[in-house]
């Protein structure tokens, strides 16, 4: 914590952080996310340390700039914000918290991330899996009609059921 | 090298502003890059890095521009498909990979320009080099004339060799290169399957669609030879712990391609591969007239206006 009373800092660092939202998914914040890995305060300077979703996700430089500024409003000088890419991010550091948000904007959450085994990545050729919940009426099953979606995260389904599209994020 | 970035007024009225939250925005962005104003990059950690001991850091950053090369050429080409895919769907799934291939290019030139210690940076990679200064494979500068067959067929060819590539250098000694490819193979996971899909619904479709697939492929074979001919740079970062032999990576090609054309009642081409000059090719800088078509288009404002910011 800064401790100079004339920079009316309520929250640590961590905090302040932790609340700056996604630009592209703005229900989620940067914690729900997972992309913080860490913020060191070191007499009042700030360094947080975030981590890309996609190697080219457009969202990165304004989350930092968000950081900055919001850091900023809280009363912390000489903040410096930097990008880690190992390890890899991963959908599944996204909280419960921010997998319900998700569901309750209308974006189904990420089922788990495969798992790597040992060899070659196999190929997959066959039918999209059915398994994602519809985030609007429920219904079990529903279908893959996009692999690639509005955002470089998500992937575009639709439900058989309501007859409803909408965005499921895809597990990485 | 940054210092374009500091030396013009501030400009406020950019694009990004909209999109932040930011509502002093006083960062003036280089018109055509990264838009940092400190002159650091996505992944700063891994590209600051030290080299690895026992490496050649010449050698090192060649092997980051052939990496970085590939990715950056091909995503340029795959980025002609905006506004002209059969669908939407397809547009957004070809510009959302070549955005996946841009990012990868970003961290690896800007790794090779910090290794090279040089003073250049990802911009001065991307947009102030000659056509000689460029590593990339014959594959990614090809234009397929926005035909999708072809489209279909590079993208199954370069993901998967690419998959092939990036899996095996996961461990690579260089902090930077792992870090790629361990965001790299998630992503590429997608681009194959995308690929692959495509390729056995154009294949196994009607008879035009089987017509136009076997076309693709035909015209793209021969520049597959290339890509597991082993430079010198490569075979040293091999034995460093570095890189990967990509003749190594010829056996897992063979059987992703042979599983998709069999399903997908496609043949494998049986077409002369592509010369060499003195054998020479795009890893040595020497490449087809192709490529000055891309430098042409993605350099020209970047050589209009040097250091403009905006």
């Amino acid at each position: 914590m800064v401790t100079d009373p004339d920079l009316r800092v309520d929250l640590g660092a961590r905090d302040v952080v932790a609340r700056v939202v996604d630009p592209e998914m703005p229900m989620l914040t940067l914690d729900d996310l997972g992309v913080i890995r860490s913020v060191e305060e070191h007499d009042g300077s700030v360094v947080v340390t975030i981590t890309p979703t996609y190697s080219g996700c457009p969202a990165l430089e304004v989350m930092r700039d968000d950081i900055r500024l919001a850091l900023g409003e809280a009363g912390y000088r000489g903040v410096e914000v930097r990008t880690v890419f190992s390890p890899a991010w991963s959908t599944d550091w996204i909280s419960e918290a921010g997998r319900r948000k998700l569901a309750e904007a209308g974006i189904a959450p990420p089922g788990k991330a495969p798992a790597r085994a040992a060899g070659p990545i196999p190929l997959s050729l066959g039918a999209p899996s059915s398994q994602v919940r519809c985030p609007r009426c429920g219904a079990p099953a529903t279908e893959e009609f996009s692999r690639f979606g509005p955002t470089a995260c998500t992937a575009l389904r639709r439900c058989p059921s309501c007859q409803e599209p909408f965005e499921h994020m895809k597990e990485i | 090298m940054n210092d374009h970035v500091h030396d013009l007024d501030h400009d406020v009225t950019n694009a990004y502003q909209s999109l932040s939250e930011t509502t002093a925005h006083d960062d003036p962005r280089w018109a055509f890059g990264t838009g940092f104003e400190d002159g650091l990059s996505l992944g700063e950690a891994e590209i600051s890095a030290p080299v690895p001991d026992g490496v050649d850091a010449a050698d090192l950053a060649a092997y980051c521009q052939m990496l970085g090369d590939d990715a950056l050429i091909y995503s340029q080409r795959l980025s002609e498909w905006v506004a002209n895919a059969p669908e939407l769907e397809e547009e957004v799934a070809l510009a959302n990979t070549a955005l996946d291939l841009l990012g990868q290019a970003r961290v690896l030139l800007s790794r090779a320009g910090h290794v090279e210690g040089r003073g250049r940076d990802e911009d001065a990679l991307a947009y102030l080099r000659d056509q000689a200064g460029f590593r990339n494979v014959a594959l990614a500068e090809q234009s397929d004339e926005l035909d999708f067959g072809r489209c279909i067929a590079r993208l199954l060819i370069f993901s998967t060799w690419r998959l092939a590539l990036l899996h095996r250098l996961l461990g690579s000694a260089d902090p930077l290169i792992a870090a790629v490819a361990g965001k790299g193979v998630k992503e590429l996971t997608y681009h194959r399957d995308y690929a692959a899909r495509w390729a056995l619904r154009l294949g196994d479709g009607t008879d035009e669609s089987h017509r136009r697939m076997q076309a693709g492929l035909d015209w793209a074979w021969p520049y597959v030879e290339e890509l597991f001919r082993t430079s010198d740079e490569e075979r040293r970062l091999v034995a460093a712990g570095v890189a990967v032999d990509p003749a190594e990576t010829r056996a897992e090609f063979d059987a992703v391609l042979a599983q998709v054309l069999e399903q997908a009642t496609l043949v494998r081409p049986a077409v002369a591969p592509a010369g060499t000059i003195g054998g020479r090719s795009g890893r040595q800088g020497v490449h087809t007239e192709r490529l000055g078509y891309v430098l042409a288009e993605m350099q020209s404002v970047a050589r209009e206006h040097p250091g403009a910011t905006w």
